[in-house]
């Protein structure tokens, strides 16, 4: 076990350092995420009464596309400067580097909701402190990181890897996204559904759960060749 | 070392690689025994640079097997890794990190024991030592080719795989990079190194070998080899080459 998780965090820990130096990731998809919050908030008129059905809605559309834009950097550092070989050259299975990455692309997307929640809080007037809804958030950001390093492996190896990303990402996405903004739903609105939102969040485990079995053995064959 | 003892260094029987309809190799064998540095010539597109990746377990071949330091490729390919040092085109280095963080991680990365010793043994080897807290970014090509040799050798591979080592660096380089191979060559490691420069790769090299239409056409030790013949094959597989 310590021989497996050994790489996995070594590689967590050099994208760390190397995001710490070019602050290419976190920045540029938190500034977008606000962005995103800043402009739905004066373009739909967002009330008391509304708030429950808009802002879940709007929360995650910023999260997705800053989500997004993350992924899309996940592997291009690698593949610029040619780093990507000397990983793959490296005594370490092929899972280990996967969940390394993987790891990286969760935290940096952490971080960027860590700090996107509290202002999208202030902007919709809503508490952010909702066990469910930071909850459901880390789940779905797991998912995302699932599925998104994966197919951030498969987009940086093709020509339009910029449209070919959301391309793959999205259609597969989508149970985890719906579920996401149900759940949102009722941990921001006044009445919580129990049931539905336990449904929900069900969903949502058991999607990672199993992407997080698929995506490294699909990373191990993307990476042969 | 996790070397089988008995076995050729490198062994590759009837190796086949096709990229699309393209095929590459075509039924190649090759067997280099230890301690000994092959020099293989090319034409561009003969398929040097494929062989070297399957050597190193980048590629999977279509067909046909290699033994890399006794251990099967189709078996093991994280044990052969453990035992090679690969020099490619790109250094394949962090530009953000410096000379001693790159060393540091891929040290780690090989869960090596003394990494401090050996990364000073390292940088000293390959005349980096004043720039190890340098980021590789504000680095020459030709240091960051050195560096990428250093990172090639700081596990102490008993095989060495370089694919055009010599590309773009000036003659200084070029000339601790022969002192740097001969002084590897004396510590029994074996070396497969790719070149396009024929009278460099007969300096260097102790055996030497063209790969055209995808095998091996011409093999001979150095010693042994009629070197007019050896540059009139070489020349001519060049001139046909497509």
């Amino acid at each position: 076990m310590k021989e497996f998780l050994r790489p996995v965090f070594l590689v967590t820990w050099k994208d760390i350092l190397l995001e710490l130096r070019s602050r290419e990731v976190v920045i540029a998809s938190m500034v977008f995420a606000i962005m995103v919050v800043v402009i739905f908030n004066f373009a739909l008129n967002v009330t008391p009464e509304t708030v429950d059905i808009l802002a879940p809605g709007i929360l995650w559309v910023a999260f997705v596309f800053a989500g997004v834009l993350a992924m899309s950097r996940a592997f291009v550092i690698e593949k610029d400067q040619g780093s990507l070989e000397g990983l793959l050259l490296c005594p370490v299975s092929r899972d280990s580097l996967y969940f390394g990455k993987m790891l990286s692309l969760f935290l940096f997307m952490t971080v960027v909701e860590a700090v996107l929640l509290p202002i999208f809080a202030v902007l919709f007037d809503f508490s952010a402190f909702s066990f469910t809804l930071i909850g459901v958030i880390l789940l779905a950001t797991l998912g995302f990181a699932t599925v998104g390093t994966l197919f951030s492996s498969i987009a940086v190896n093709t020509r339009s890897r910029e449209i070919m990303l959301p391309v793959l990402f999205f259609p597969v996405i989508t149970p985890v996204i719906i579920g996401a903004v149900e759940t949102s739903t009722g941990a921001i609105g006044s009445s919580v559904n129990v049931i539905g939102v336990g449904r929900w969040l069900q969903l949502i485990a058991v999607f990672d759960a199993v992407f997080l079995v698929l995506c490294p053995w699909a990373f191990g064959l993307v990476m042969e060749e | 070392m996790n070397c089988a003892e008995g076995t050729p260094a490198i062994k590759v029987v009837d190796l086949h690689k096709d990229f699309g309809d393209y095929p590459v190799l075509r039924g190649l064998n090759l067997t280099v025994e230890w301690g000994r540095l092959l020099v293989i010539f090319g034409a561009n597109g003969s398929g040097k640079t494929t062989l070297l990746k399957l050597l190193a377990t980048q590629y999977r071949p279509d067909r046909g097997e290699i033994w890399v330091g006794g251990i099967r490729r189709s078996q093991d390919p994280v044990a052969i890794r453990r035992i090679i040092g690969v020099v490619a085109h790109q250094p394949m280095l962090y530009q953000d990190m410096t000379c001693q963080e790159n060393l540091t991680f891929f040290g780690r990365m090989h869960g090596l024991d003394d990494i401090p010793r050996r990364i000073d043994d390292v940088l000293h080897k390959v005349g980096l030592e004043v720039r190890r807290h340098q980021r590789v970014r504000t680095l020459s090509h030709g240091m960051q080719k050195r560096l990428a040799i250093g990172r090639a050798i700081l596990h102490d591979p008993p095989i060495l795989l370089m694919d055009e080592p010599e590309s773009g660096l000036d003659q200084e380089a070029l000339a601790s990079m022969g002192d740097l191979l001969r002084m590897e060559a004396g510590s029994n490691r074996t070396a497969v190194m790719t070149t396009h420069n024929v009278d460099r790769g007969l300096a260097w090299g102790q055996e030497v070998a063209v790969l055209s239409d995808g095998v091996i056409a011409y093999k001979a030790d150095r010693d042994s080899l009629d070197e007019g013949r050896f540059r009139g094959t070489y020349l001519k597989q060049i001139e046909v080459a497509p």
